[in-house]
């Protein structure tokens, strides 16, 4: 991979962080109100069903996380397997789209 | 390895990053998971509180409240980890980051422990 290619990949990396320090604040925050009493369906569903304001958090959460795990699988896969190259990124790539997927048909079960 | 790259590994600091690294793994594979138990949801109200009443199991639980930290942990380490290179690496001030970011985690998970138990 080009220099430049490494340098957006290091960009991404920091800007889809800055991203999740204010998305993981909120759920952490939201996580640790929800459970108190126990945590059911028709509450969680409640607060989430036809809100596009959760919607569109959840939607830029999870378009964060696709970008930011991939890359620093990439780093782990790199420095503590030895593991790069074209098969590498290939197959960082495919979790991001994975997660990304399921990230989606997640969102799209709980806010419909 | 030379003496010097074993001697770094002593320092508080290669314990942030070794936290750091091991967090962001286990987050990576838990994700999964959890998008897969929200998408129940998408059998009906009754097909989630399937999977929701299995959480109430005390193994997952401690495994939830362990994941809570995990999460805050890899917020707090990587918020340091900006800092140190968009701000700059000030060795005296590491030591009271780390404790603080450690401390913040621990506080996430004990907080969140006591909500749900």
């Amino acid at each position: 991979m080009s220099a430049r290619a490494e340098t957006r990949l290091w960009l991404a990396q920091r800007a889809s962080a800055a991203v999740l320090a204010l998305c993981v604040a909120v759920h952490l925050a939201t996580m640790i109100a929800a459970v108190r009493g126990g945590l059911t369906a028709a509450e969680m569903l409640g607060r989430t069903r036809g809100s596009i304001a959760w919607a569109a958090f959840y939607g830029v959460f999870v378009l964060a996380v696709s970008i930011h795990a991939p890359i620093g699988l990439r780093t782990v896969a790199s420095e503590w397997l030895g593991w790069r190259g074209r098969s590498a990124d290939v197959a960082c790539t495919i979790v991001g789209v994975a997660l990304l997927a399921l990230g989606a048909r997640a969102i799209l079960a709980v806010t419909r | 390895m030379s003496a010097s790259a074993w001697r770094n590994r002593g320092h508080v600091a290669y314990g942030a990053f070794i936290i750091h690294r091991l967090s962001g793994l286990a987050l990576t594979l838990f994700l999964p998971v959890h998008f897969l138990v929200l998408g129940q949801a998408l059998s009906g109200e009754a097909a989630l509180d399937v999977s929701l009443r299995w959480t109430q199991a005390p193994l997952v639980q401690t495994s939830e409240i362990a994941l809570v930290f995990l999460l805050a942990a890899h917020l707090t380490g990587g918020l340091r980890l900006l800092f140190v290179e968009f701000v700059g690496w000030r060795s005296e001030a590491q030591k009271m980051l780390i404790a603080s970011a450690g401390g913040v985690a621990a506080f996430c998970a004990l907080v969140f422990a006591l909500n749900l138990l």
